[in-house]
């Protein structure tokens, strides 16, 4: 199976996600650049995180407009596999692939360290590989990673199951503690912490790996889909 | 030409840490008497003649849709001023 890593202006997370396919999870993996306008061949699609465009005007809206998006968007509709992390999350709810959006941490600081966090979801594409309740711990680094969705979007994520990781100490403010979310349909997760960056025991973590284990074992008990 | 002025702003139900840094700084100068501060971001927008104020509104309320504002945390209001030399 093949991922595809998205490459924006300004991001900074897409060798260490290629870095975690390739050498650890040990499948296909190709960056993609953003002036691209197809994800043909592909079998998921991770966006990293950085500061797309600067962050300039808000975190990732900018990048939201990109060559690439529309085949983004066809991707995700056609229920196959996308990951956006950090300012992959940001793109994505710009995008209006994925509800809500993400501010400025309550604290307005730059937070850069480990969290702990609780799967709240174990049967979603990207935490199968997890136990719900289980506690993992990722590095976040991020300034808008306060995630908010209104009263009516936060009970449907709730109703229907979308939480799929939770922080257990909020670190920067995100209403129901949410780190991560999937879409209605389940095929597209965004998340703040840093999954790529707990793939091995040098780096401190290897909590991340399931994450990509996860979507690895969805798309080879699944088969093809035809578009 | 016609000059438009495009004021983004948190909807009041939004956080804005920025906005209370700047508030406590405020305080801590003396300005007392300041209740509340918001801090949202001006747009100034050169915009060519030939449309009519009807299009041209539907046009500048398509943008600030589109890209100056995120409707899931912001509102926005905006200003037309015909003028010669808009710089």
């Amino acid at each position: 199976m093949k991922f595809a890593v998205l490459a924006f202006p300004g991001s900074n997370c897409e060798m260490d996600l290629y870095n975690a396919i390739k050498d650890i999870i040990k499948e296909d993996v190709e960056l993609v650049s953003y002036k691209n306008d197809s994800l043909a061949g592909f079998d998921a699609v991770l966006i990293p995180g950085g500061f797309s465009y600067g962050d300039y005007l808000r975190s990732g809206a900018i990048a939201r407009f990109s060559p690439i998006i529309p085949a983004l968007q066809e991707f995700a509709k056609s229920g196959k596999p996308v990951l956006g992390i950090c300012n992959g999350f940001q793109i994505l709810t710009e995008a209006g692939v994925l509800p809500g959006s993400l501010q400025k941490n309550v604290s307005a600081k730059f937070i850069c360290k480990d969290e702990t966090l609780v799967v709240n979801n174990d049967h979603s594409i990207f935490s199968s590989e997890y136990q719900k309740g289980q506690l993992i711990t990722l590095p976040i680094a991020h300034g808008d990673g306060n995630y908010y969705a209104d009263q009516e979007t936060l009970k449907d994520l709730v109703a229907n199951d979308q939480i799929v990781f939770k922080y257990t100490n909020n670190p920067n403010g995100s209403v129901d503690n949410i780190a991560g979310i999937v879409n209605k349909q389940g095929n597209v997760l965004g998340m703040m912490p840093h999954p790529e960056r707990a793939v091995e025991d040098i780096l401190g973590s290897s909590d991340g790996k399931g994450v990509f284990q996860s979507i690895v074992k969805h798309i080879k008990s699944r088969g093809v889909i035809y578009e | 030409m016609a000059l438009v002025k495009v004021y983004v702003n948190y909807k009041k139900s939004i956080l804005n840490p920025e906005a209370e840094a700047v508030h406590k700084a405020l305080q801590r100068l003396g300005y007392e008497n300041v209740e509340a501060v918001k801090l949202g971001k001006y747009f100034e927008l050169t915009v060519a003649d030939g449309k009519s104020k009807a299009d041209l509104d539907a046009e500048i309320n398509e943008i600030c849709d589109k890209l100056l504002a995120n409707y899931n945390m912001e509102n926005y209001h905006y200003e037309i001023e015909e003028t010669e030399a808009a710089q």
